[in-house]
């Protein structure tokens, strides 16, 4: 097989899917046409200019850039988990628990990715070490935030249990283990679940783009399980990281839950 | 045995009262007046200043759990974290002991929390704490979802409690309750503390 270019025709069409899809939203009153055609016209900016940036990013290859590149990538992505939580600590908690645990979490498997997975190469080989950096970003990303998201709105929703058990003298980490629990369950089960059903379910959308992009099918099946390993293993240590920092910021040095360090947003 | 010296929070003036031996006070008010902000202060469940202490170990000096082992806190609606209700109790045979006197049959601890009446929970709550058998109760209505036999009850269980050497804290609305159970009584308006001077001619005279 062999790559067939798309041009901006082929494309054009298959927009034009979307264009069906405001049309019932416009029908049945769903009120979401304004909303799918700001997500793709974003989708389509956001991505011609990766695009771009990527293609000089390749042809530079410098360590810095690539370094700088990353840092963007991941306080995009600390400012996307943040807007999708419902509470948040006030001040720039939420913002730094969420963004910390996942540049710590991303960096370190794309680090071990690059280093033990791709022999010869340099740490920063952009063409390698970003768009992986940009795979494991985006599932650790959704892992951290629904982790805190479950977290704080436990600890809220179960603050009578939680300070039952500090009234009689339980310490607040046994008081917080349950919260805790199901945070990081909430967190990983979407990862858990992506694995169980890749390839019944659903192709995954790297694996089809390399296939059809013309790579064999069984190589392209062995870059999805190395994707699928390294997404798994930075969703959880990105998950666990953001679930121990949040809940030591939801109790203090007195054993005493904290939920005046939360503002909510409506 | 328990001092509380300037003790402040926001919502809370400087209170000062301690409490000896056996000793029960009351702290009446309207609702929102700061009664419960102010046992929480004590329990140290909220950041406060000011100095608390029990037998002159400043809590400070002690962990946070340590402290209220001892200095127990008892709202008037307490939390569940388990859905039976002997998971609750660190010692089942203590809890039982106290059943029957609370009136609550021996099963009572496989009980589902969610199927509890609100007497019943908070029976169970107040036999959760007393099990543990804190040196000071801080106990805030523990009879407000209670009938008239099953308050007289508590009350005398209360009594029996002092009587073993620990001291209770109070806060009730109801002022003859708070005449019965105790010879002194504060008064608690927009977060300011005050002894009531005629303890036992006022409110003690309408018990």
């Amino acid at each position: 097989m062999t790559y067939i270019a798309l041009d901006h025709w082929d494309l054009a069409i298959a927009a034009g899917l979307l264009v069906i899809n405001a049309g019932l939203s416009i029908a049945y009153g769903l009120g979401l046409e304004r909303k799918l055609a700001f997500a793709a016209l974003r989708m389509v900016v956001q991505l011609t200019l990766v695009g771009l940036v990527l293609k000089a990013l390749f042809a530079i290859h410098s360590p810095w850039l690539t370094g700088l590149a990353a840092m963007v990538m991941v306080m995009f992505a600390g400012r996307e988990a943040i807007a999708r939580q419902e509470r948040q600590f006030s001040g720039l908690w939420s913002y730094g628990i969420g963004t910390g645990s996942m540049c710590v979490a991303a960096m370190l498997v794309t680090t071990f990715a690059v280093l033990t997975q791709f022999e010869g190469i340099a740490w920063y080989e952009p063409r390698i070490a970003i768009p992986l950096l940009g795979m494991i970003l985006g599932n650790t990303m959704n892992g951290v935030s629904l982790g805190l998201d479950r977290l704080l709105a436990t600890a809220t929703a179960e603050r009578a249990g939680i300070e039952a058990r500090l009234m009689l003298g339980h310490e607040a980490r046994d008081a917080m283990n349950g919260a805790m629990r199901q945070a990081m369950r909430a967190g990983m089960i979407p990862t858990i679940n992506a694995m169980a059903a890749t390839g019944l379910v659903a192709l995954p959308g790297m694996m089809t783009g390399q296939i059809l992009a013309g790579v064999e099918p069984e190589e392209a099946v062995k870059y999805q399980l190395l994707v699928m390993f390294l997404i798994g293993g930075g969703t959880g240590l990105g998950v666990f990281a953001a679930v121990m920092l949040g809940s030591r910021r939801l109790i203090d040095g007195r054993d005493r839950l904290r939920l005046d360090r939360l503002r909510a947003i409506d | 045995m328990l001092d509380v010296r300037n003790l402040t929070r926001p919502g809370l003036h400087p209170v000062t009262l301690n409490l000896g031996v056996g000793d029960c006070a009351a702290i009446t008010g309207p609702s929102g007046a700061g009664k419960s902000l102010l046992l929480r202060a004590i329990a140290d469940l909220d950041p406060s200043e000011g100095v608390v202490a029990l037998e002159g170990t400043d809590r400070m000096a002690m962990s946070a759990p340590a402290w209220r082992r001892q200095v127990m806190y008892v709202p008037a609606e307490s939390g569940w974290w388990a859905s039976r209700v002997g998971a609750h109790f660190a010692d089942r045979d203590a809890a039982a002991g106290f059943l029957g006197r609370f009136d609550l049959p021996a099963d009572a601890l496989d009980w589902e929390v969610s199927r509890l009446s609100t007497g019943e929970r908070q029976r169970l709550a107040l036999i959760r704490a007393l099990a543990l058998a804190p040196r000071v109760l801080l106990l805030d209505e523990p009879t407000s979802g209670l009938d008239k036999e099953a308050t007289a009850r508590v009350e005398s269980l209360l009594h029996e409690h002092l009587a073993t050497g620990a001291a209770i804290l109070l806060v009730t609305h109801d002022e003859r309750q708070a005449a019965r159970l105790s010879p002194r009584g504060y008064r608690i308006e927009a977060g300011t503390l005050t002894e009531v001077e005629d303890w036992s001619h006022g409110a003690g005279r309408n018990a």
